[in-house]
């Protein structure tokens, strides 16, 4: 049952080829059996599980069809689920049982889904290797000396290695589309505004985004279409109407015109990860879409911008964990101020306090100016790149990462060289723009990602380009060794 | 501009993160190496660029102003470390 895609699945429910409850003890047999190589659940919840699933069968057989009823999935650790722990990775809320459920838990438990766990993840969405995690790292299935990517780098490994057919995820600066592309799964971060971030754990609240992870465009579709939607309860929700992203699936690619940023296919790009991108564009194209050079000359500035803009934001949004309410508190406190500084201290990794410190420093008195400011000025002229882009070309195209998956503790010693990681995918980020990764092959044994970027409010063009490249090539269909089982 | 260890160690009271006194030069420098970095904007010109807070320049919304939330004082204190009487407890700040 593993090997079907989400709309096989729905078919076999309700067609009574198998229930629901068996389609989950399948899975949850697989996590116990499998997971224990790839660390990707820092949480699974047998019991509920099992407890969804019979719901899910009953009103499966009062009649009920929804397109994700009694599908099981799995929930990255950062959006609240009510009654079940959420770490968002870290010892500071390793003891954290939300007492509400994030929009995008709810919707999907509404629709029928059943979670099966939580997946790990890089502590506070920080990382792009899923190494801050305070349950340990992830391991790619591919390659299990390899990183899976981050930071929603437990629910990509869980997806390619068929312990869930469907993931969610959250993308601040690539953490959706980098882990999609090292573990050869589709990912799609939306616009921003699109999926409601309440009940997801804050990092940098201007980039955040929460989107699908799956084997597929066409499984993408069926996942973001109960993701999405107006929430009145986050206020930076759009009201935009949503549209059925399954619909335009088949949509003929003839016409199409896709811009290849030149600067995306510049120095530091891997040469065997260039190659395979240029062998997926060029199925596009012999699909009738023409590839166009184009130029988005602030790439370059996206880094700095970004590791001024999301820094100050998180150094904002992690003054909460104080001690106090909830998380964790450090034992025998002096005084308040020993409560405070000791509770971070202790229950804070590494990148995540320097996050702080360097958020809180681009904030300071006499530095605003020269550095959230600036950053703030130059995140315009980085979304101009986009629009003026798009004045020409409908889709933008190029690889997601400079590489494909590199070696557990490669980058660990150095946050620099990790930031580069990033290089392709944070400017999206910036600009507000949906983006997407699907596989596109190997490069000496491991996923290299097609990165796909269009237009605010365009996810449905890009699952559509993504589905029919799927029609035509079989990279995402490929199984880890792991996974075969 | 190069960071001084002092400045970091101010920021860090600023945050209340508590930096151990072995670690604050390491911790210095690679917050140096990051700013180093991020200097690279000073050099962008952004003479008359409205800064950008959201995306899609949206504003605000704002809803009508009525009571929408019920009191779940026990469920928000249920999962406090420290709680007495319905109140969150912390050590003695007034002498």
């Amino acid at each position: 049952m593993h090997e079907l895609s989400v709309a096989q699945l729905s078919l076999g429910l309700r067609q009574k080829q198998f229930s629901s409850l068996e389609l989950t003890r399948s899975y949850l047999d697989r996590i116990r059996t499998l997971d224990g190589q790839y660390n990707s659940f820092v949480t699974v919840d047998e019991e509920g599980a099992l407890a969804a699933a019979a719901v899910a069968d009953a009103r499966l057989a009062a009649g009920e069809a929804g397109p994700l009823l009694g599908i099981p999935l799995a929930h990255k650790d950062i959006f609240c689920t009510r009654g079940i722990r959420t770490s968002c990775g870290s010892r500071m809320l390793d003891n954290f049982v939300p007492p509400y459920d994030a929009t995008v838990t709810a919707r999907l438990r509404d629709a029928g889904t059943v979670m099966l766990g939580k997946t790990n993840m890089d502590e506070f969405a920080m990382g792009s290797s899923n190494e801050s995690s305070f349950y340990g790292p992830v391991h790619n299935p591919w390659r299990l000396d390899c990183v899976p990517g981050g930071s929603s780098g437990g629910s990509a490994a869980a997806v390619a290695a068929r312990l869930a057919p469907l993931a969610t995820g959250t993308d601040t600066g690539g953490s959706i589309r980098q882990p999609a592309a090292f573990c050869g799964i589709t990912g799609l971060k939306p616009t921003y505004g699109r999926v409601s971030r309440l009940g997801m754990v804050a990092f940098a609240s201007s980039l955040d985004q929460g989107g699908p992870m799956a084997r597929s465009a066409e499984d993408c579709a069926l996942l973001l279409n109960a993701m999405a939607g107006f929430d009145p309860l986050d206020s930076t929700s759009s009201e935009l109407p949503v549209e059925d992203y399954s619909a335009g699936l088949q949509q003929p690619l003839a016409g199409l015109r896709i811009g290849l940023p030149r600067e995306y296919f510049g120095q530091g790009l891997d040469a065997a990860t260039g190659e395979r991108v240029h062998a997926a564009l060029a199925l596009l194209e012999q699909q009738g879409a023409t590839l166009v050079d184009i130029s988005l000359p602030h790439t370059g500035l996206s880094i700095p911008t970004y590791y001024i803009i999301a820094p100050a934001e998180a150094s904002t949004n992690l003054s909460r964990f104080d001690g106090v309410r909830y998380g964790y508190r450090c034992a025998q406190p002096q005084d308040l101020r020993d409560l405070y500084t000791r509770s971070r201290q202790e229950g804070f990794g590494d990148e995540v306090k320097r996050r702080i410190l360097v958020g809180t420093y681009a904030l300071s008195a006499g530095y605003y100016d020269a550095y959230y400011k600036k950053a703030q000025q130059v995140r315009r002229l980085i979304r101009q790149d986009f629009l003026d882009a798009f004045g020409s070309v409908d889709v933008i195209a190029g690889p997601t990462t400079p590489g494909p998956a590199f070696a557990l503790g490669a980058k660990g010693s150095d946050p620099l060289a990790m930031y580069l990681e990033d290089v392709y995918t944070l400017a999206v980020n910036l600009a507000g723009l949906p983006g997407m990764s699907v596989p596109a092959g190997m490069a000496d044994g491991r996923p290299v990602g097609l990165q796909l970027i269009g237009q605010h409010f365009q996810e449905a063009r890009l699952l559509n380009v993504g589905y029919q490249l799927q029609q035509v090539s079989d990279w995402h269909s490929q199984v880890p060794a792991g996974g075969e089982q | 501009m190069t960071v001084k260890q002092d400045e970091i160690e101010k920021i860090a009271e600023l945050a209340r993160v508590r930096i151990a006194p072995e670690e604050a030069a390491e911790v210095t420098a690679r917050i140096a190496n990051i700013l180093t970095l991020v200097d690279q904007l000073q050099a962008v010109d952004t003479d008359g660029v409205e800064p950008m807070a959201n995306p899609l320049d949206a504003v605000q919304r704002l809803r009508a102003d009525a009571v929408t939330e019920i009191n779940q004082r026990e469920a928000f204190q249920a999962i406090a470390p420290a709680v007495e009487n319905g109140l969150y407890l912390v050590p003695k700040v007034i002498e």
